[in-house]
């Protein structure tokens, strides 16, 4: 068992569709609900925008989670890129768990403009969880640390 | 073959065929281009004949001639793919459809520490000279890895059919065995497992260049302006990267034909990477088989309002 | 000339390995490879050719040659060099060996490769001999003798026994630390066992490559040679042959953005990419089939006519064993050679 480091902020990747998640985290803003300050979001026109590469590159430069939002199924702006994202994601995230990476440190969340208590919970989950879990080792580039 | 070959080149019906040529020794035998009937003699058909040739219509696709390829009944699922890509146009193709009783690998032989190989007879035992004395085995020892889980006999596209050994028999164990095995352990074995291969890792991109879905006139890998072209693995991370994303980009159109893995000079198991994508799609929006039909119907495509949700994955049991 | 037997070599490498770090040809899965002993390795003295040639101890795959650090405004320039640490290989073979003579032709010439020329001071090479060449080995073509090879120290392995020659100074250093596990013999098993090899190596299928007619004065005839594109298209242009092979030596040196500063390294490039001499204005070569010719032609006719009629070639046989698609240089060299000529 891992010893917890309590000083450990998990840096975390938010891919948020325009249209909605994104509206969402601004929703959460301006009712000043709380989330940590390690999420960095990266506002992205539809969740299907999100190449398998970016998630990659997100962990190779030092994130210890990443978790894309976008609009719920039945919602999307563009009406399926969604759907497309849930196909992708879930062979991606299976691959990573395949390759023995941790499975908790990806995630693929549906959260609409007017969630933004959805918003700050599942951000405050994930980070919770990856808290629990340490820094991200396997999947990062040493070149890249400090 | 040779005579069919000759007799379609002489007569102007094809501008090329594309086929393979004996090599110098016994077993290393080339894909090559003849486009003289006289050369044809050089032309060779045997179990070392592994490599798949649909990839190579690609570039003879681009002259204005028709050509006549030979494909085993695997390297037909590839060019389906390829047709229904349009990488590959139909009309300028004639298929001829060959047998298949699995082809051999002469890493095998050499593993089993048979070495200066000067023949080859090829039978159900395999009867081998070298410099060292005389060795027999039997085939099946020797196969391929593509060739332990083969996808049958039959030809999914085909102008025309021809040798006797058309109905060999072949075996067809669980492709998916070793994927599950893996599957079976705990995160870190895995990790431990996919560690010590891909870090044997060169990048010389044989993987790569040999594959029929790897199609792209740019690779991301060596694009300049794709921020993750590379000539080297420069880190583990790149290592990962490479191998994760050049599965994923072939996941779906991926016909499980085995190139990469016979390719790779460091005998990374590639084809465990495509066959997981291959397993989780099956698994995940129904049976799959690239290059089934020429009919463009990657699951990657596609979608369907029920589809699973990725939380399935973060939800599976066991630790991290 | 000394002996051992061959159930005291853990002993030897131990002994070898506490001073600087020992490589040896260790098997991993089913395949060879260099990589630093450890004690109880499964050291292969009978697989010839590892995959990758013992050319990484000496020009890694990948190697930093500087860093830049920036903030705000200003870049400062790290020195990442630093002097290679003492290292022995062990297991080299002939052919592998001469190899570093050609790459000394390169990166010992002037302007002197400093990060080359410090592992080369700083690596001593144990070669052994050859008693049972592969099917694909012609090293003889290029005048190697597989029998007594090069290096710092040669060894023979005659049924049980190592025989240990050293050849250099830094080779007879070595062997005066570990003399005392060693007895005095003479050469006569040695001799023995090489007469014996030699009438393999006279039944090579590649025992008779003939290499007259490929030299720089026919440069340009072979250059426009209508045998390339017979050659070319069954090439994959992967650069499998490139970097298993023990005598290519290009490289490229590239940048890694770290997001705090810059990586600048050099790594293995291979002919066969796409990008190989892309410059600024482009690439001089656009299509696979000239990469294809510039492989060939740098080994076979570009190289010797710049040093001396020495073949960047030294017959490892690994690009004939390993090429995915057959497509080697002993195909190249029959079908430009003077054969083909007439």
């Amino acid at each position: 068992m891992q010893v917890k480091d309590q000083n450990f902020k998990p840096l975390v990747v938010s891919f948020c569709c325009n249209w909605c998640s994104y509206a969402g985290a601004d929703l959460a803003g301006s009712s000043r609900l709380e989330y940590p300050a390690e999420v960095k979001i990266i506002r992205i026109p539809c969740s299907c925008r999100v190449d398998p590469l970016f998630v990659l590159r997100a962990f190779q430069r030092g994130a210890d989670g990443v978790i894309i939002n976008g609009c719920h199924p039945g919602d999307c702006h563009y009406t399926s890129g969604n759907y497309f994202t849930r196909r992708r994601m879930t062979l991606l995230f299976s691959m990573l768990d395949y390759l023995g990476i941790e499975r908790e440190r990806t995630r693929l969340e549906w959260v609409s403009a007017a969630e933004g208590a959805r918003f700050a919970k599942v951000m405050n989950e994930f980070v919770g969880k990856l808290h629990e879990m340490g820094a991200n080792k396997r999947l990062g580039d040493i070149r890249c640390k400090e | 073959m040779r005579q069919k070959a000759h007799e379609l080149l002489s007569s102007g019906a094809v501008g090329a065929v594309l086929a393979w040529e004996k090599g110098e020794l016994p077993y290393d035998t080339s894909p090559a281009v003849f486009r003289d009937a006289e050369a044809l003699d050089k032309m060779v058909y045997n179990g070392f004949c592994g490599s798949n040739l649909s990839k190579y219509l690609i570039e003879q696709g681009k002259q204005d001639e028709k050509v006549l390829v030979f494909l085993k009944p695997c390297d037909t699922y590839s060019l389906n793919q390829l047709l229904s890509e349009n990488r590959v146009a139909r009309e300028k193709l004639h298929i001829i459809g060959i047998g298949c009783k699995g082809k051999l690998d002469v890493e095998k032989l050499r593993t089993q520490g048979i070495k200066g190989i000067t023949g080859i007879e090829e039978n159900e035992t395999l009867k081998i000279q070298t410099l060292y004395g005389d060795h027999e085995l039997p085939r099946e020892d020797v196969l391929l890895e593509k060739c332990l889980s083969c996808k049958g006999k039959d030809h999914k596209v085909y102008d025309e059919l021809i040798g006797e050994d058309l109905s060999a028999d072949t075996e067809q164990g669980d492709k998916y065995a070793k994927v599950a095995e893996l599957e079976g352990q705990t995160p870190a074995e895995r990790f431990a497992f996919w560690r010590g291969e891909l870090s044997k890792c060169i990048r010389c991109n044989a993987c790569r260049n040999t594959c029929p879905s790897c199609t792209c006139l740019k690779c991301v890998f060596d694009n300049a302006h794709s921020g993750v072209a590379a000539k080297v693995n420069a880190t583990e991370f790149e290592e990962n990267m490479f191998h994760i994303i050049r599965a994923f980009h072939v996941a779906g159109r991926c016909s499980d034909c085995g190139e990469c893995s016979r390719v790779c000079p460091q005998g990374i198991p590639i084809h465990l990477l495509n066959r997981k994508f291959i397993k989780d799609i099956s698994g995940f929006y129904g049976e799959f088989q690239a290059g089934e039909t020429a009919e463009l119907n990657s699951p990657l495509l596609c979608y369907d309002l029920e589809d699973a949700e990725p939380n399935i994955i973060s939800k599976r049991e066991g630790d991290n | 000339m000394l002996k051992l037997s061959l159930s005291r070599m853990e002993e030897l490498f131990s002994r070898i390995n506490g001073e600087r770090t020992l490589y040896a040809p260790i098997q991993i899965g089913e395949q060879t490879q260099f990589t630093p002993w450890v004690p109880d390795a499964a050291v292969q003295m009978n697989r010839l050719s590892t995959v990758k040639s013992p050319k990484d101890y000496f020009f890694p795959h990948i190697e930093d040659i500087a860093a830049f650090r920036v903030q705000g405004k200003e870049i400062e320039i790290l020195d990442v060099r630093t002097e290679a640490a003492p290292f022995a290989v062990f297991g080299v073979r002939a052919c592998d060996a001469e190899s570093l003579n050609l790459l000394d032709r390169i990166f010992l010439d002037d302007p002197i490769d400093t990060f080359y020329e410090s592992k080369r001071k700083s690596g001593l090479i144990i070669t052994t001999a050859c008693f049972e060449p592969e099917e694909t080995c012609f090293c003889g073509v290029f005048g190697i003798d597989a029998l007594s090879p090069g290096g710092d120290i040669a060894t023979w392995i005659v049924d049980d026994t190592l025989y240990w020659n050293a050849l250099t100074e830094k080779g007879e250093a070595l062997t005066e630390a570990v003399k005392d596990l060693f007895e005095e013999t003479d050469d006569m098993a040695v001799k023995a066992a090489q007469e014996k090899a030699q009438t393999v190596f006279d039944k090579l299928p590649f025992r008779d490559l003939n290499l007259d007619g490929l030299t720089g004065e026919v440069l340009m005839k072979k250059f426009n040679s209508p045998e390339w594109a017979n050659l070319n298209p069954s090439c994959l242009s992967c650069g499998t042959c490139t970097f298993i092979c023990p005598t290519c030596h290009c490289y490229d040196i590239q940048d890694f953005d770290t997001g705090k500063g810059i990586q600048r390294f050099k790594c293995w490039d291979s002919c066969m990419c796409s990008d190989f001499t892309l410059m600024a204005h482009g690439n001089p070569r656009t299509s696979q089939l000239e990469r294809f010719r510039q492989r060939y032609m740098h080994k076979l006719i570009y190289f010797p006519d710049n040093n001396d009629g020495a073949y960047a070639c030294v017959g490892c046989g690994r690009c004939v064993q390993k090429c995915p698609i057959s497509m080697n240089i002993v195909k190249v060299i029959k079908a430009l050679g003077v054969e083909n000529d007439v």
